[in-house]
């Protein structure tokens, strides 16, 4: 899709680890996750995290894969010609030049979410802004189960950011506006985005505050996304990434219904994708050379 | 593992599971297909699986409550030709 | 004897009045927020073109919709049949009536006395209903009754990957900016829809004489592309989102 849109309150930043000489590692790997808002390229020494940078994904994917790589490697004296294997993943994955295998965002959210949250992981929910999708994985971040909903946007941030448009509240105000309501109201019965807004547009007619409304919705879609996840079944512990795990109203009525608290993340949740893939790059060149 | 292609939407859950330990990718429901949904290639949920395995085509996954539609008349049941034609029964219809 | 069908659908309300079979009157009306407002207002409108009042009919049944809402009713029937005995009152050669409306898709294989033999609905997603082309054409910036002429004046098929009315909005974005033309994305929506729809009419087996009613039966070029996509000639009655309330009006004349 050609529109990039933002979902959630989001800076570019990079990081590289002090105390890590990398021309003492072995092999040095890189994953690049290139998705539809931004863009992560992550760098890995003998398979532990060594730098990573995150920026906005620009219109050209190719040259948002080579600036990340490049603003992730500024200062350390590394080029690209000392990393050994380099994975590309996420949306834009068959865009990065460099890359020597590409791998879905599936496998690499789980091995990345395996390394951010421990190995005690057991679901990881992603959400975001074009898609929902649920995984499964061992105490080694190997995939046991998953799915993805990315054909309908109910679920999604699209979604969300439709259902903000339409009343008229900042995106990253959707999520405390829904629990500022002192009972929680029905939900929304339409799970269809177009019909949610009729129906929306019905309860403010009827009289209800907007805060009211907000909280049906985000209740609907907490609910939608309960059901989804019970089609490959949650085990704690229970991981919420992408651009909606911003949004609290969310979080709290997922939570909530599940009966389980989300895990907190030890790093930013948005490398999941970059890092595993760095992490199957290092896997996949240790193949390389036996 | 378990890997589900579909999706679900307002109207609702169309998903097709491939337990992935239990295919070996021998490309018998690719041939029982007549819509072409099935296809047979690398895993793509476990990048360091050898074997190839059943999915669900790209082109499919956003659809295939429409393009598994014939083998699903309203009346009269019909036995899905994918999943006679898989002899380790990795393959679930979710409706 | 006097009856009434009232087809309560989700953007339209539809009212045909009878009189020993035969249509004297009807209206159709916006039903908005306030189901009630609109259910009198409709009524009146109808029944003040022939004189008559609300006492004068016999007997009231309601479809479409909000059917279970509509206060008076003698009866409730579901669109299905409402749809199936209207449209073999109509002609009575058809043997599927596809009807796509405001918010649902519905095809039914009937028999040659009106009987529904077996049916299949697309419901609670709007790609495959009405409301997905009222999206578009908000997208395209065209308004809606427009989209029809405009798609058959296209000169090429561009495919829309989208199916979802959502997604498709952003696709249709990206077209526009992609230059492609408007003939050519009113012509990829109704494509779009019309497969989704020929695909659910495939389900219950299409048999020919084939009719298409509800309110996108008006859009010349959806029927176009489903033309093209049943490749089967299709039968539009000159009324068309009339057909449900016409079939309620009749079974509520043969229940009486």
């Amino acid at each position: 899709m050609a529109t990039a849109v933002e979902y959630w309150r989001w800076t570019e930043s990079r990081w590289t680890a002090p105390d890590v000489d990398w021309r003492a590692g072995k092999v040095i790997t890189a994953g690049v996750d290139v998705g539809s808002v931004s863009t992560q390229a992550v760098i890995v020494v003998d398979g532990k995290l060594y730098a990573y940078s995150s920026m906005r994904t620009g219109s050209d994917s190719p040259q948002s894969a080579q600036k990340a790589m490049d603003w992730a490697t500024e200062g350390t004296g590394m080029t690209i010609d000392n990393v050994r294997y380099v994975v590309g993943t996420g949306y834009g994955r068959v865009n990065v030049p460099f890359a020597n295998r590409t791998i879905t965002e599936i496998a690499c959210h789980a091995r990345g979410a395996n390394f951010i949250y421990g190995p005690s992981v057991r679901t990881v929910l992603d959400m975001g802004g074009q898609d929902c999708k649920a995984i499964r994985c061992d105490e080694k971040g190997k995939v046991s189960s998953f799915l993805m909903n990315d054909k309908c946007a109910a679920g999604t941030g699209r979604g969300m950011e439709v259902f903000a448009d339409l009343l008229a509240v900042p995106i990253e105000d959707v999520g405390s506006l829904s629990l500022s309501v002192a009972e929680e109201p029905p939900p929304v019965s339409s799970t269809c985005v177009v019909f949610a807004k009729t129906e929306a547009t019905g309860l403010l007619r009827a009289g209800w505050p907007k805060n009211r409304v907000v909280a049906a919705y985000c209740s609907a879609m907490a609910h939608r996304v309960v059901t989804l996840l019970e089609r490959i079944g949650v085990e704690a512990e229970f991981a919420i990434t992408g651009g909606i795990s911003k949004n609290v109203g969310i979080v709290r009525r997922i939570e909530k219904e599940l009966g389980v608290k989300a895990l907190e993340p030890g790093l930013d949740a948005q490398l999941a994708g970059g890092l595993g893939a760095a992490l199957f790059a290092y896997a996949l060149a240790a193949r390389a050379a036996s | 593992m378990l890997a589900n292609y579909g999706y679900q939407d307002g109207s609702g859950s169309y998903f097709i599971t491939i337990d992935t330990d239990k295919c070996d990718g021998c490309g018998r429901c690719v041939t029982a297909c007549p819509y072409g949904v099935m296809v047979v290639g690398p895993d793509e949920a476990d990048p360091l699986r050898d074997l190839p395995v059943a999915t669900v085509a790209d082109e499919h996954r956003r659809k295939i409550k429409y393009s598994c539609g014939p083998c699903k008349p309203t009346s009269g049941v019909r036995e899905l030709p994918c999943l006679l034609a898989c002899p380790w029964e990795a393959l679930a219809h979710s409706w | 004897m006097i009856t009434a069908g009232i087809d309560m659908g989700a953007k339209n309300l539809k009212v045909v009045i009878l009189r020993d079979g035969q249509v004297i009157a009807s209206s159709l009306i916006r039903v908005g927020f306030d189901t009630q407002e609109a259910l009198d207002e409709g009524l009146q409108h109808a029944l003040a073109e022939v004189g008559l009042s609300k006492g004068d009919i016999q007997r009231v049944v309601a479809t479409g919709a909000g059917r279970n809402s509509v206060p008076g009713a003698d009866d409730a029937v579901t669109e299905v049949r409402a749809d199936s005995a209207g449209i073999t009152h109509i002609s009575p050669t058809i043997r599927t009536v596809i009807d796509v409306g405001a918010e649902e898709g519905r095809a039914v294989r009937c028999n040659a006395q009106g009987k529904v033999v077996d049916f299949a609905i697309n419901e609670k997603c709007a790609a495959g209903a009405g409301a997905f082309t009222e999206a578009m054409a908000r997208a395209l910036e065209v308004p809606l009754e427009e989209l029809g002429a405009l798609s058959l004046k296209s000169q090429q098929t561009v495919p829309m990957n989208a199916q979802c009315a959502v997604f498709a909005e952003s696709e249709v974005v990206s077209l526009i900016h992609a230059r492609t033309s408007k003939e050519d994305i009113a012509r990829a929506v109704h494509d779009a829809i019309a497969s989704r729809i020929t695909s659910m009419a495939r389900r219950v087996g299409v048999e020919k004489d084939v009719a298409l009613v509800g309110g996108v039966a008006r859009n010349k070029g959806f029927v176009d592309s489903l033309r093209r996509d049943l490749d089967m000639d299709i039968l539009v009655p000159p009324d068309p989102e009339f057909v449900g309330a016409l079939g309620a009006a009749l079974i509520a004349a043969q229940g009486a």
